[in-house]
């Protein structure tokens, strides 16, 4: 038997750079190439860059207040004006934009693998274990996720901490749902029984074989839940049940400058904006990637 | 080389009988057919003998020695599987060379460098290949790693579940010599699912024709070219093949 003739020729990638760095590096470009995804982009790149020096960016101090200087119009000395306390909004956006960040990072992570977790034991176990897992999840989507996360932060007591678990508890049923789905479509693939036949463990045959199946449209799905759980961590904030004063979280700010909103249009204009172009940013990085990660797609990469 | 005897081995799903009642010997060294047309359980005699199926009755024994009693890892270097479709065989993000060590890592076997090496090799393919992704792979090339993957356990019996069908005519040809070659180095004992006689009559010694569950004859290769089978349908079978063959 001979060699196969196509080794020659062979010098498409170079050994050492990972798969994955390439992959990664591939997503970025398809990302930036698209229009909505590339506002995407940039928004989210303001966003991290803005908390990672918002110290040098920020013309004031967030919580000093200035009670000469109350409800200033946008003017040189405040680009986007003061609070009713005189405190600079531009300086307490740029601080705001950590909290909001810390939010949306500790939901991802504790909701993506605990969602990824359930789903991928169910679909791959099925039967009883399923039908538990399952109906657990059902309870969990059957309440709108705004109201269950009011019902347990006014169990656990208002705070940022709480806020986040509140809104974690009901962030992952939709990606258990996804997983599951994805396992139920992959575990009768013959590379799965190839794997049992060479005496793979069912946690690393979930582990090593299904996960990385699932990663694709999980992050997806969870990218696309960034821009409700900013929503929900705002609007938790505004009914005063997330940050506390005088955390500059968004969606405080917008609570506390409702009552001068006739008046002086820049104290919830400014924070509302912030809100509305980042959840939109992530709607449309998770459409972007929903056609980076497509399959049909994956000889391009 | 050890014989494969497969004793009333019998599964239904719900109130569908799929396999009613069937037993067969095969004996060590031996490449036994299966043939039949789609649904007549060939795939599932496989499937029930590997234990990815375990809902079954009857008994399967390598050996002398029962494939439900053999420990997971005992059973594992025993008996592996070469699936139908290459393409849906191999892990599309694993590169071969963890396609390859999985088994090894999992079995705990050392100097596995060595070993991948050494499948990759006898199955034709260059070491280079290791670090390639399936999708980098043609269909046939595909089917050399599934069959390394199978080998790098040094089982003693592969059950081969139409290994040929997804590729194409002059592709089937190397894999089935490469098979041939295999069996005659190691002393493999097949078992053999096909729907092509013509690939029976190249791999095999002898062949049970299958209908609706059942094994209505077992042939030696010999009877295929006189149709020598007694069985009406078996008759019809080898029949139709021969007029096939003769046409084209």
């Amino acid at each position: 038997m001979t060699m196969l003739d196509d080794t020659s020729g062979q010098t498409s990638a170079p050994r050492q750079t990972p798969q994955a760095l390439i992959a990664a590096r591939n997503i970025a470009v398809f990302l930036a190439k698209a229009p909505p995804s590339a506002f995407g982009l940039i928004v989210l790149a303001v966003l991290i860059l803005s908390a990672l020096f918002a110290p040098l960016l920020a013309t004031h101090d967030p919580y000093v207040q200035d009670l000469q200087n109350t409800l200033q119009a946008p003017s040189a000395a405040h680009f986007f004006g003061t609070d009713e306390l005189g405190r600079d909004i531009y300086s307490r956006l740029l601080y705001g934009s950590r909290i909001t960040l810390t939010i949306i990072g500790l939901v991802s992570i504790v909701v993506g693998p605990i969602g990824l977790f359930v789903g991928t034991v169910a679909g791959y176990f099925g039967g009883k274990v399923d039908i538990v897992l399952m109906r657990l999840t059902d309870i969990f989507l059957s309440f709108p996720s705004l109201i269950l996360s009011l019902a347990f932060v006014a169990a656990l007591g208002p705070s940022l901490n709480n806020a986040i678990v509140a809104i974690s508890l009901t962030a992952w049923p939709p990606i258990a749902r996804l997983a599951r789905a994805e396992t139920l479509t992959f575990r009768q693939a013959d590379y799965i029984a190839a794997a049992r036949l060479q005496g793979a463990s069912a946690t690393r045959i979930i582990w090593r074989s299904i996960v990385p199946m699932c990663m694709p449209s999980v992050l997806i799905r969870l990218t696309l839940n960034m821009a409700t759980v900013i929503l929900t961590a705002a609007g938790l904030g505004f009914l005063g049940l997330g940050a506390q004063p005088p955390l500059p979280e968004w969606g405080a700010m917008i609570a506390t400058g409702r009552r001068y909103m006739i008046d002086s249009w820049w104290l919830v204009t400014f924070p509302g904006l912030a809100i509305l172009s980042v959840s939109l940013a992530f709607n449309l990085l998770g459409d972007g990637l929903r056609d980076a990660l497509d399959p049909k797609q994956m000889n391009r990469r | 080389m050890k014989p494969v005897s497969v004793e009333h081995m019998s599964i239904r799903f719900g109130a569908v009988t799929i396999l009613p009642d069937v037993s067969f010997d095969v004996a060590a060294g031996e490449c036994f057919g299966l043939v039949g047309e789609s649904g007549s359980g060939k795939s599932t005699i496989l499937r029930c003998a590997s234990m990815l199926l375990s809902i079954w009755t009857g008994d399967v024994t390598i050996g002398g020695r029962s494939v439900r009693e053999m420990p997971l890892n005992e059973r594992c270097r025993t008996l592996q599987m070469v699936f139908q479709d290459p393409y849906g065989s191999l892990h599309p993000r694993h590169s071969i060379r963890t396609v390859l060590s999985e088994p090894l890592k999992i079995q705990g076997l050392d100097d596995r460098e060595r070993r991948m090496r050494e499948a990759l090799g006898d199955v034709g393919l260059p070491a280079s290949f290791l670090d390639r992704y399936p999708h980098q792979l043609s269909g046939g090339q595909r089917q050399r790693v599934a069959i390394a993957r199978a080998l790098i356990l040094e089982p003693e019996v592969l059950l081969l579940d139409e290994p040929t069908s997804a590729l194409d005519v002059s592709v089937q040809a190397e894999i089935l010599n490469l098979l041939v070659r295999l069996r005659e180095e190691r002393g493999f004992t097949y078992i053999m699912v096909s729907h092509d006689l013509a690939v029976i009559d190249h791999m095999c010694d002898r062949f049970a024709v299958m209908q609706s569950g059942e094994i209505v004859e077992v042939l030696p290769r010999e009877a295929i070219k006189g149709n020598e089978a007694t069985h009406p349908y078996a008759r019809e079978l080898i029949g139709a093949s021969l007029e096939y063959e003769s046409v084209v």
